[in-house]
């Protein structure tokens, strides 16, 4: 018998009885259709913990924050600035944040204030799209300028019926002291750390002057390197580790891949057991379909002594049976693949994040459910194949 | 194939089943000539054995003992595989039941030993429709089991058996579940057959049946003595001769 020949006849076999053949899928496919729906919304939270993380600086990027737990409670702008002369590192900048009130006519509202140096431009890749940076003059003589996120620009010029995108060169009360706006930030959205646009960001020196603090609370630093990125790390906790006199609690080195990691490796625990305890659903509907098939050897005992009378040999039984098996599961694993790519699509619109279905996973799933079709139908195509002619054909 | 030998063979058969440690003989040293063209009838009361005779000349079970060539090929010792094989190029089978496959139309069913031969889906069709036209229904190939009448079906199966062209038919009972007009139409096909020089061993209980082949034997308690040969039949001129020599009597 030729193999084409084998699998029309099973295919026709399989579709002549739809309410078994869709009730001995329906294992495989709620199997398959849960790993897919699984692995989609994994995809979908590792794709947001990585967004969220993207936004606290690139990859070549790391922050140290400081604590001010111990007996040494802060670090000065100098000594964060001496980071930058450790090898590979090409880029510092020291942040002092406070929160302040910042006013504009009769509007005022509540906002984030960072003190920072010029380098902040270049190694956070946060600029300005109206009007100018804080430049190194603005540092020496503790000038009263300020750039300003595009939320707050918007919280604090709208009721005043000012256009938010005409901020540049008005004068604005923070804390009681008057600033000149010299620039609007870009629009960067929120990160981790609350949103970018909500600040307003003012040299360095001032800061100090103006809110009486005399240590930095951040300090972002960018690599030459990413490769370099865990040596870096090692070299600056060794410094803080030195400042500090020994407690570690009183910094905190981060950097992005790091984080990444972390989360990341968090949710894929999480959703590797989700995934196994689907993958088990599988078995169980290879299970779900050696019951049946074994039922439908049974009931097709007469017709399995005709084929062999008439010159059904063997193994045409046995490849009968177990491509009526593999078709079923495969059958089964399509539509789960169909209906779990649905459900990642609902699934995604719920939690409002892009989710995906990575091909190999449906390939994977595919292939499982066509393997659990293979071992799980052996069984019954075997029983099948080994009746002798003379009893089959006298069963009724 | 070969004119000078029988078509079946047999000498000396011998099978036993064991039942419950107990050996129950069912055939005691049969031996059987067939040659080509014949038309026999073999006839015994239920239980006689005769039904084990059909499955082991139909090569559907294996004699214990005693040799059996099928058209000059031994079947004892032969694999499954080999035995399938032989069903498939030598036999054509006519059972009691029809036994045709109700999902499949006429004419899938008179394709599938066909399948199993591995010929190609174009002559597979065509060979079938020869078949069935053969048998008088090739208006009706479309057509599934259940939209068939007893005798229709009968015919269909009879068209299965043809239409691999086998050397010999092999008929159980072919008018058992018929009215005795439509099993007298069948029977009367068959005779029809056999002039176009189709072998045809018949089994039944039916001495009336047994009447329309040239040729009887019967077989009680697992023994089988030659009734007649039917010489007279007159566009017959065959040998068989051969059939009442080998004739044997149990010792």
């Amino acid at each position: 018998m030729k193999i084409t020949q084998g699998l029309i006849m099973a295919v026709k076999s399989v579709l002549s009885n739809k309410l078994r053949t869709i009730l001995s899928m329906l294992g495989i496919l709620i199997g398959v259709a849960t790993v897919i729906a699984l692995v989609a919304m994994g995809k979908a939270s590792s794709n947001e913990v990585a967004s969220q993380v993207s936004t606290l600086g690139s990859p070549d990027s790391l922050s140290v924050t400081i604590t001010g737990r111990g007996t040494v409670t802060s670090l000065s702008v100098d000594e964060a600035l001496k980071l930058g002369e450790l090898n590979n590192v090409s880029g510092v900048a020291p942040i002092t944040s406070t929160n302040g009130y910042a006013k504009y006519g009769r509007t005022q509202v509540s906002v984030t204030v960072e003190g920072i140096t010029p380098e902040y431009e270049e190694v956070k890749d946060f600029s300005v799209q109206d009007g100018r940076y804080i430049a190194a003059p603005d540092i020496n003589n503790k000038t009263k300028v300020a750039l300003i996120g595009t939320q707050t620009a918007q919280d604090l010029f709208e009721d005043e019926r000012v256009d938010p995108e005409d901020a540049v060169g008005r004068k604005i009360t923070i804390n009681g002291y008057i600033f000149t706006i010299v620039g609007l930030l870009e629009s960067k959205g929120d990160s981790l750390t609350g949103s970018n646009d909500e600040k307003i960001l003012i040299p360095i020196s001032t800061a100090q002057k103006v809110f009486q603090v005399s240590g930095v609370t951040t300090i972002n630093m960018k690599v030459t390197d990413t490769k370099q990125m865990s040596s870096v790390v090692s070299s600056v906790e060794a410094q803080l580790y030195e400042k500090f006199r020994g407690n570690e609690n009183a910094y905190r080195v981060l950097n992005q891949e790091e984080a990444m990691k972390t989360l990341n490796s968090v949710n894929e625990t999480m959703n590797r057991q989700l995934i196994y305890v689907a993958a088990i659903s599988l078995v169980v509907g290879g299970i779900g379909i050696m019951n049946i098939m074994l039922v439908s050897v049974t009931e097709r005992t007469r017709e399995i002594g005709i084929r062999k009378s008439l010159g059904a040999k063997k193994r045409d039984i046995l490849f009968q049976f177990l491509v009526e098996a593999v078709v079923i599961s495969g059958l089964g694993g399509m539509l789960g693949i169909v209906i779990g790519n649905i459900a990642s699509y609902i699934i995604g619109e719920v939690m409002k994040t892009p989710t995906e279905v990575p091909m190999n996973t449906m390939l994977l799933s595919f292939g499982f459910s066509a393997f659990v079709g293979v071992v799980f139908g052996y069984l019954p195509a075997n029983k099948a194949a080994s009746l002798r002619p003379v009893d089959a054909l006298r069963h009724d | 194939m070969n004119g000078q030998s029988a078509l079946i063979e047999m000498n000396d058969i011998v099978k036993y089943y064991k039942m419950a440690g107990e050996k129950m003989t069912v055939l005691h040293n049969i031996s059987l000539k067939v040659n080509h063209g014949d038309f026999l009838a073999i006839v015994g009361p239920s239980g006689s054995g005769k039904s084990t005779l059909m499955n082991i000349i139909g090569c559907l079970d294996v004699p214990n003992e005693g040799s059996y060539k099928l058209d000059g090929m031994e079947i004892r010792g032969q694999s499954d595989n080999r035995l399938t094989e032989m069903r498939n190029k030598k036999i054509g089978f006519i059972f009691q039941g029809y036994h045709l496959l109700p999902r499949l139309t006429a004419l899938e069913n008179c394709e599938l030993p066909l399948i199993y031969r591995g010929l190609s889906a174009k002559e597979r069709r065509a060979r079938a429709m020869e078949a069935l036209e053969r048998v008088g229904l090739g208006e009706r190939v479309g057509h599934r089991q259940n939209e068939l009448s007893g005798g229709q079906q009968q015919r269909v199966a009879i068209a299965r058996a043809l239409a691999t062209n086998p050397p010999l038919l092999l008929a159980d009972e072919p008018t058992g579940a018929l009215d005795s007009k439509t099993g007298m139409e069948v029977l009367g096909m068959m005779e029809e057959l056999n002039r176009a020089g189709q072998t045809i061993v018949l089994i039944t209980h039916d001495m009336e049946v047994a009447q329309r082949a040239r040729r009887t034997v019967i077989i009680r308690d697992g023994v089988l003595t030659e009734q007649k040969g039917r010489d007279s039949h007159e566009d017959y001129a065959g040998p068989h001769n051969g059939g009442q020599e080998r004739l044997i009597e149990q010792a």
